[in-house]
This record gives C-alpha cells, structure tokens and sequence, in this order.
C-alpha cells in the first residue's frame, strides 16, 4: 500500500518536472525570437486612433480609424436612450398614479380674501421666460433623441425631417437664451434657497404629501430648494455641453463632442424627469399654488399652509398684519442667530 | 447580388492623391467638402504606409443607427446611401462613423452643420437616375452606367479596388500570394513566410 503511494507520488514528480522544462522551454524561445508582426503592429495602432499625415487638410483627416464612436453609439442608443425613456415614463407614471389615488392637496382652511404677495414681477417675467425656454428645449431635444422611434411612424418620414430640422435650429437657437435665464436666476433665489435645519423635517415629512401635520417652510421650502439645486447642478453641465455642440468652432474633435453629448443628454433626462415633478406640484399638485406665479400673490390660507415661516417673517416686517399670522407656531429650532427674527 | 466593397492595398498606394482628385471633380462636390482622402502613417519614415479612405459602406453602418431623421438606406448592392431632403445637419453620423467618411459644408455663421455629404460609391441618391437633382446633391450615378467608382477605376498603381466584394478579395488574395512567394527570396520579407500557403488558392 505505502509503495503504491510513493509510486503515484514520484510519477507525479517526473510529470511536474517535464512539464516544467517544457514551459520553460517555450518561454526562453518566446523571449529570443520577436513573435510581433510589424504589420500587424501598425494596424493595431491605427485601431487605436494613432494620427497619419493626409494631404487633405482638416481636423482629425489623419485619423484613420476613431474608434470612440462606436462607443458613443452605443451609450447613445443605448443606456441613455432606454433609462431615460424608463424615468420620463416612470415619473409620468407615478405623477398619475398618485394624483388618481391621492389627488392633489387641496387648501386644508377655506380662502381668506386676503393677498399675500409672493413672487414679484421681475421673479415671475424670469420664471416663464425660462419654463417656456426649458420646455422648448425638452421638447426639442427628446424629439432628437426619440422622435425616430416615436414620431416617425404617426406622421412619416418627411414631415417629421422637416419639423425635426426647424426643432434643432430652435433648440440651437434657445439654448444660449436658455443658458443666460440660469445665470439670472441662480443668483436671484440663490439666498432664499440656501439650505436650513428646518428642512431636513420638511424632506422627512414629505412636505405633508402623505398626510401628518404640514411641515414648517420658509420662502421656499425643502422640495424648492431641491428642486432649485439640481436644476442649478444639471443645468450647469447642461448649459457647458450645449455651448460646446452648440457652437463646433473651436477646434474640437470628435472625442470631445461625442463625450459633451452624452453628459448633455444624460444631465438633461435628469432635469426634465425632475421638472414633471415641479410643473405637478405647481399646477395640480397643488390647490392655490399656480396663481402664485401667476398673478404674483397668493390667498393668506394657502401661505399659513405651506410658507408659514415665511409669513412669520413677512409680519416681522411689517408686510403683513401680525394678526393674520397668529396661528402659526415656530419650531423652537426655527430660532437661531443668524436669523432676523430671532430678535423679536 | 454583389456586395459592393473598398479595398485599399497599402503596398501599393503611392500618396498620389489621384483618387482624392478625381472624386472631387466627377462629382463636382463643394469647396471644403472631401469624400475621399489619403493617410499616411509614419510619414517619412521607412515602411510608411498609405491608405485611401471614404465611406466604407459598413455592413452595420453606425451613421445609419444613430440618425434622428433616419435618412440613410442600403442599396441592394450594399451601398451605404443617404437622403439629403431629409437630412437636418446634426452631425450625429460624423460623431459615430470610425473612418471620418460624412462631410458637412458650413451653412451660415457660427459653423453650423449643412447638409451632410459622403461617398455614395458613384451611386448617386434616392433621385432618378442621372437626373439633375441627383447629380446636383450626390454627384454622378456611375454604377446605374454599369461603371465602378471613378477612384478605384483611374487607381494608377491599382491600389484602390472597388466592386464585388468577392471578386476583390480574390485580386487581394492573390496579390497576397505572388507577393509571399516573391518576397521569400528577398532578405527580408514583407509577409510572413508560409502566407503563400495560408491564402493560396488550391485551384489556380
């Protein structure tokens, strides 16, 4: 029995060694002798993208082969096309679900007659020039990304080429404007939308969506202000992308434009799905809150309900009567330092 | 049906840039607009290689996939065409194609994108044939004359080949061949040894 096992065991070992020497073998006359074939060299390198020299004078006419493309479609008609699709639908869809399930929020005490004045004029002119540049822009840049898709088969070929190319020259057009109306408003309601203790209790409540109590909220409250930044976020890569496609002027290449448009797409898909959620909120969503935007004031009732810091805030100074603000209660924590009604 | 294919010999393509020419003047295509060019690669140097290169007429064209007005067709010959009434100048195709084949003329200011144009393989577009407006957008419809694309057929050294897929890799093929057992002689071979009796065709 023991023999058998030495037996086994020393087979095993001349086996090891012999394949040993062979490896061996074959690496040293790997490493002596140049396997490469130079003409294959040069392709592989050409598939790399490696510059030539071309008598036709251009931007990129020396490169052979830009390999980066195939990437770019496939980003393209691929994972940008179908997420994006799945979140725009999705959003719709659960904007719809929940306004038939739960409806809108309707105002929780009866009007009062009384105005507030909410957004003044130059706030308002600025937000419809913008939402009507955004929606412009959406919709032109969804119809490139899915008007094939989607378009093609209801209206045909030609007509959609022809609205397709007014639509890009429009979306051309707007989006510098569009670019302009980001800068104006990022620094007209960057201090109200500064980020405060009190809105983490807002975002934990859902904004009273789901029932409870209405959370505290000051001029704008934690769903503004997350709403405000990420279009502030998006809207910057948005806008340094769109520049850059916009305007093919400066001597890009191909791999630089191919990169822009997917970050464009990609940051756009994000700030459109989020805007389905704002237009809701804003119109249906939420009983008295359009005519705010609208006419530039909203009813006493509707601001206790949803601003009622705000409308503390306005009684401190003076804007309104402290008597219409009486049953609002501050959070304890509303008080701080740095805020200008703690001194009262 | 024939499949219709480029092949470039870059043994044999001597940078003259005839092909390049004469693509430009059959079709009589805009200033700044250039269907066809030469690259060479390691210009100057021993072993530089050149190579002519248009619109390859892919199997799978990347242009055609990521169109947003879905203007680009095969013909039945597989050649890779486009609609110019349909196109909108957004330069998807140029992002998307490997070899650099679509061309877009400046179109007012601002460098915005015209129509875009590339090699139809002298295969005109979706006009009638050697109607006017066909040869105003496309260029010449030589194939629908019974004649192969006019770079390939004026090729000086007969490094650019175009037509029948089939056919062409057979010339290749054979080239391949004759050039293995030629350079086995020389001191030092351009192909590999033992091509010859790789790609050797066993009938001829």
């Amino acid at each position: 029995m023991a023999t058998a096992v030495s037996g086994h065991r020393s087979r095993r070992l001349w086996w090891a060694t012999v394949l040993a020497l062979v490896l061996l073998t074959a690496g040293l006359v790997a490493v002596a002798v140049d396997w490469t074939n130079p003409r294959a060299d040069l392709w592989r390198q050409v598939r790399e993208g490696v510059e030539g020299y071309s008598a036709v004078r251009g931007l990129e006419s020396g490169e052979l082969i830009q390999a980066s493309g195939e990437v770019w479609r496939r980003w393209r008609n691929g994972p940008l096309a179908w997420v994006g699709g799945v979140l725009l639908g999705g959003v719709m869809f659960a904007l719809g679900l929940f306004h038939l399930l739960h409806g809108p929020q309707r105002l929780a005490k009866p009007r009062t007659g009384v105005r507030v004045s909410r957004w003044h004029l130059g706030e308002r002119v600025l937000h419809w020039i913008t939402a009507v540049l955004f929606l412009t822009l959406a919709l032109t840049g969804l119809s490139l990304l899915y008007g094939r898709r989607l378009l093609i088969p209801l209206i045909g070929h030609e007509s959609f080429a022809a609205y397709l190319a007014g639509a890009k020259f429009v979306h051309n057009l707007t989006g510098p404007l569009f670019v302009a109306c980001l800068v104006v408003m990022g620094l007209t309601w960057f201090r109200d939308n500064l980020w405060r203790k009190i809105d983490w209790d807002w975002l934990k409540s859902f904004g009273g969506m789901f029932g409870g109590p209405h959370p505290h909220a000051g001029r704008m409250n934690a769903g503004e202000k997350a709403w405000f930044w990420l279009l502030m976020a998006m809207g910057t890569v948005v806008s340094v992308t769109g520049l850059i496609l916009d305007l093919p002027l400066f001597g890009l290449e191909r791999e630089q434009l191919q990169l822009s448009h997917l970050l464009h797409v990609a940051a756009a898909l994000i700030v459109v799905a989020a805007s389905l959620g704002h237009i809701y909120i804003g119109t249906l969503g939420t009983e008295g809150a359009l005519e705010g935007m609208v006419t530039g004031s909203v009813d006493l009732s509707w601001a206790r309900q949803h601003h009622d810091l705000w409308l503390a805030e306005l009684a401190q100074k003076g804007k309104v009567a402290e008597s219409e603000v009486r049953e609002v209660k501050r959070p304890s924590h509303f008080f701080r330092p740095d805020d200008p009604s703690a001194s009262a | 049906m024939a499949r219709m294919k480029f092949l470039c010999d870059d043994e044999r393509c001597i940078e003259c840039n005839a092909c390049v020419t004469a693509c430009k003047n059959e079709h009589e295509v805009p200033w700044g607009v250039n269907r066809r060019r030469v690259v060479t690669l390691n210009d100057g140097e021993p072993g530089e290689k050149s190579i002519s290169v248009a619109c390859m007429h892919c199997s799978d064209p990347p242009c055609a996939a990521v169109c947003p007005v879905d203007c680009f067709y095969v013909t039945e010959d597989g050649v890779v065409l486009h609609d110019k009434d349909l196109c909108i100048g957004c330069g998807y195709c140029f992002y998307a194609c490997p070899f650099g084949a679509p061309q877009f003329p400046q179109d007012g200011a601002f460098g915005v994108r015209g129509k875009m144009d590339k090699c139809t393989f002298c295969a005109g577009g979706p006009e009638p044939d050697h109607s006017e407006a066909e040869f105003k957008k496309y260029g010449r419809n030589r194939l629908a004359e019974g004649k192969l694309p006019l770079c390939a057929e004026m090729c000086s050294t007969k490094a650019l080949l175009a037509g029948d897929g089939d056919v062409i890799a057979d010339i290749f093929r054979e080239r391949v061949v004759r050039r293995a057992d030629r350079d086995g002689e020389t001191v030092k071979p351009q192909v590999p040894w033992g091509w010859g009796q790789a790609y050797g065709d066993k009938k001829s």
